[in-house]
C-alpha cells in the first residue's frame, strides 16, 4: 500500500528507481560523493571491507583496529558537519542521492492516493499530490517532485513546475478545504520553470494565484522545505501557518548562481552569493522567516531516508493536531499577522 | 551574430537617447526613430505622436495624470529599508540604498497616496523604476501592506501601478516574502469588497508579476510592455533559441488571456474611473 506512489510513477513512464535506496548506507555503493564527504564515506567503505575480511578470516583481532577506525569515522563526520559552509550546505541540499517528496511520501503514510492534473491544460509531473492518511489522521499533501538519473528527471522536469503544475496544487487545496483537510506540503525545486510554454501559460499568474488562494485558505497549511527552496516557484507551496526546513535544505530569493552572475557577472563566484544570500534553515530560522528544523542524520538526509521520514513525521504528529484544534478564523488570522510582520525597515 | 550586433548597436545608443529626453527640444523616437517635438511628447503623456510608442513615464507623472488636482497626499513616504542580511557584493546594500535615495530623490521603489480618481476615493501607488531597477524588498512590501490597510479603513479603491524587475535580491529571503506579504494583504482588500485595479508597464517582470501585478480584479497594461516572469534572456539561456518576436509583449499576453486590456495612457484615467464607476458602485454614498 505504501509504495503505490513509486508503482504509480513507474506506470506513467518514470523510472521510479529509488524505491529500495532508502537502506543504502555506504555513499560508495551508489556513487555520488561531494568532494568534503569523500575522506569520511573511503574511511567506512574501508571499515566495511575490514569487517567482511573479518567475518570471513575469523581474524578476532581486526576487532580493535575496526573499533578505532569507526570512532574516527564518527570524530570526522562530526567536525566536517558541525562546520559546513553555506555553500556546502547548498550542494547537500541538491545531493542528487537525497530523498525526494515521493521517498517521504511512501514512508511517511499508510496510504496516498495520487491525484492528477489541473483539469485545464495537463498534468504536470514536477509536482506530486494527492490524498494521504498517517495512523488517524487524514491530509493532503502536495510537493515538489524530482528525478533521480537522467529518464526520470527528464519526466520530472527537474523539479521545475509549469502553470499547471501549480494550478493541480490550487484545484486541490480547493478538495481539502471542502473536505476539512490539513495540508502538507514539501519544497524541493530549483524554481519554477523558464520556459516559452510557462511564460505562454501564465507562470506569474499561477504563482500569484497559488499563493492568493493560500493565504486564504481555511484549513491548516504546513511547509517542509526537504531540498531546494528555489525563488518564487518555492514559495508558491509554502504559504504555510508553519515552516520548517530539514537541516541541510537550503530557501532563496535566488539561486547563488543567478546571484553570482547578476552581482559579480560570474557564476563560479555562486559559494561566496551562498554565503551573502543567508540561506540554510539556520540563517532563516534567526531571521524569521521559518518557524523551526528538522535535524537530518549526521552526514545528511540521503545516508538515511528512514531515519529522515521518522524525524519529518514526529513534527507532523507534534504540530498538526494542535494545528487543527484552531478554529479557521484564528487559524488565519494568526497566519496573515505572520505574514504582515515580515519585513526589515525604518521609519523617521 | 548579425541580431546581436544589431542589439549592442541600439544598446549603445539609447543612453544617449535617454540623456535626450532631458536636454533637448527634440527627441529622436526609440520606435519610429521620428524626430518628436518636445514638449509636444509631454503634452501626450511621453507617448509618441507618430507611432504610438510608450516612453518611460516618472512615478510623479502617472499620480499628476490620475489622481484629481488638489486630491493627492502621499503617505508612508519616510519609510526606508534596513538591511537585514549585513548583504554586501562590490557595494555594500546599505550603500546602494543611499546612493540610490540621493540619485532619484526616493526612499524606495514605490510611492503611495491617497487621492480621488474621477471623484471615486482611491489609494495609488507608483513603483519607481529608477530606484534599484523597482526591486521589492520590506519597504515596497510595507507600504503596500500599508496601502490595503488604509483602502480598507476608508473604503478606498486601490491601484498599483507596476514597474520592476522582480524581488530584491539584496534582502534575501526577506524579499521573496514581500510576495507572500502582498497576497495575503490582497486577500483582505478581496475580503472587504474594495476593487484593485493593477496596472502594468514596461517592464514588469519576476516576483512582482508573480504576486501583486497579476492579482488585480483588473488589470490593464500598457501597449507594447514586457511582462512576465522569467526574463527573457534567462528563457532564450533554457531553451537555447531565440524568443519569437513580440513575445512577453501586453499584446501577447492580452492575446494568451492573462489581461483585461491594453490601456493607451491618454486613455488610463477615463478606463480607470470606468471601471471604479461600476465597481464602488455600492461603496460611494453619493
Ligand atoms: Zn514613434
Amino acid at each position: 500500500m505504501s509504495k503505490t506512489a513509486t508503482h504509480e510513477a513507474v506506470k506513467s513512464g518514470a523510472a521510479h528507481s529509488n524505491g529500495t535506496a532508502g537502506t543504502v548506507k555506504s555513499g560508495f555503493a551508489s556513487g555520488f560523493v561531494l568532494d568534503f564527504e569523500k575522506p569520511i564515506v573511503e574511511l567506512e567503505h574501508k571499515i566495511a571491507e575490514m569487517r567482511t575480511l573479518a567475518e570471513s578470516s575469523g581474524m578476532k583481532n581486526l576487532g580493535v583496529e575496526i573499533d578505532r577506525m569507526q570512532k574516527k569515522a564518527h570524530r570526522m563526520r562530526e567536525e566536517v558537519y558541525s562546520q559546513l559552509s553555506r555553500w556546502q550546505k547548498v550542494q547537500l541540499a541538491r545531493h542528487p542521492r537525497r530523498p525526494y517528496t515521493l521517498d517521504y511520501i511512501e514512508r511517511l503514510f499508510s496510504g496516498f492516493l495520487e491525484l492528477h492534473g489541473d483539469r485545464a491544460f495537463g498534468d504536470d509531473h514536477a509536482i506530486v499530490s494527492g490524498i494521504a492518511e498517517m495512523d488517524n489522521l487524514k491530509m493532503l499533501v502536495i510537493g515538489h517532485q524530482k528525478g533521480r538519473g537522467t529518464k526520470e528527471n527528464i519526466y520530472r522536469n527537474f523539479g521545475m513546475a509549469n502553470p499547471e503544475g501549480y494550478r493541480k496544487s490550487i484545484r486541490l487545496l480547493g478538495l481539502a478545504e471542502k473536505f476539512k483537510l490539513p495540508v502538507v506540503t514539501f519544497v524541493d525545486t530549483p524554481g519554477a520553470y523558464p520556459g516559452l510554454g510557462a511564460e505562454e501559460r501564465g507562470q506569474a499568474e499561477a504563482i500569484a494565484r497559488s499563493l492568493y488562494e493560500m493565504a486564504r485558505l481555511k484549513v491548516p497549511i504546513l511547509t517542509i522545505v526537504i531540498g531546494e527552496g528555489g525563488s518564487g516557484g518555492a514559495l508558491a507551496l509554502s504559504i504555510a501557518d508553519r515552516i520548517f526546513m530539514l537541516e541541510y535544505s537550503i530557501y532563496s530569493v535566488i539561486s547563488p548562481e543567478g546571484c553570482a552572475s547578476i552581482l559579480y557577472r560570474d557564476a563560479a563566484q555562486a559559494p561566496q552569493a551562498a554565503e551573502s544570500l543567508k540561506l540554510t534553515a539556520d540563517d532563516l530560522l534567526e531571521l524569521g522567516i521559518i518557524d523551526g528544523i528538522i535535524p537530518e542524520p549526521k552526514g545528511g538526509a540521503h545516508e538515511n531516508f528512514d531515519e529522515t521520514a521518522q524525524s519529518i513525521k514526529l513534527r507532523l504528529l507534534d504540530t498538526l493536531p494542535e494545528l487543527l484544534r484552531e478554529p479557521s478564523d484564528q487559524l488565519m488570522e494568526a497566519r496573515h499577522r505572520k505574514y504582515e510582520r515580515i519585513g526589515y525597515f525604518l521609519e523617521a | 551574430m548579425a541580431l546581436e550586433w544589431f542589439r549592442r548597436e541600439r544598446s549603445v545608443i539609447s543612453p544617449e537617447q535617454k540623456k535626450s529626453t532631458t536636454d533637448a527640444l527634440w527627441i529622436k523616437c526609440e520606435s519610429c526613430s521620428e524626430i518628436v517635438f518636445k514638449q509636444e511628447l509631454e503634452k501626450q503623456h511621453l507617448v509618441c505622436p507618430k507611432c504610438s510608442f510608450h516612453f518611460a513615464m516618472e512615478g510623479s507623472a502617472y499620480i499628476a495624470m490620475l489622481a484629481d488636482e488638489g486630491s493627492w497626499q502621499e503617505t508612508d513616504s519616510t519609510l526606508r529599508s534596513l538591511d537585514p542580511l549585513s548583504f554586501k557584493d562590490s557595494k555594500k546594500y546599505a550603500d546602494r540604498v543611499t546612493a540610490s535615495i540621493r540619485s532619484t530623490g526616493k526612499n524606495d521603489a514605490i510611492t503611495i497616496g491617497s487621492c480621488a480618481v474621477g471623484g471615486f476615493p482611491a489609494v495609488l501607488g507608483v513603483m519607481e523604476f529608477s530606484f534599484m531597477g523597482g526591486s521589492v524588498g520590506s519597504v515596497v512590501g510595507e507600504k503596500i501592506a500599508r496601502a490595503v490597510d488604509h483602502a480598507i479603513a476608508a473604503d478606498r479603491a486601490l491601484i498599483l501601478i507596476s514597474r520592476s524587475g522582480g524581488m530584491r535580491m539584496q534582502e534575501g529571503m526577506v524579499s521573496l516574502m514581500q510576495m507572500a506579504k502582498t497576497s495575503v494583504k490582497l486577500t483582505q482588500l478581496g475580503e472587504a469588497g474594495l476593487p484593485y485595479i493593477s496596472i502594468l508597464t514596461n517592464p514588469t517582470t519576476g516576483g512582482t508579476t508573480a504576486s501583486f501585478s497579476m492579482l488585480g480584479d483588473v488589470i490593464f497594461a500598457e501597449p507594447g510592455a514586457l511582462i512576465g516572469f522569467a526574463g527573457p534572456r534567462v528563457i532564450k539561456q533554457t531553451i537555447g533559441q531565440d524568443l519569437p518576436p513580440g513575445f512577453q509583449r501586453s499584446e501577447f499576453l492580452l492575446e494568451k488571456g492573462f489581461l483585461d486590456r491594453i490601456v493607451h495612457r491618454s486613455d488610463l484615467k477615463p478606463t480607470v474611473v470606468q471601471a471604479l464607476r461600476v465597481f464602488m458602485h455600492s461603496k460611494v454614498h453619493a
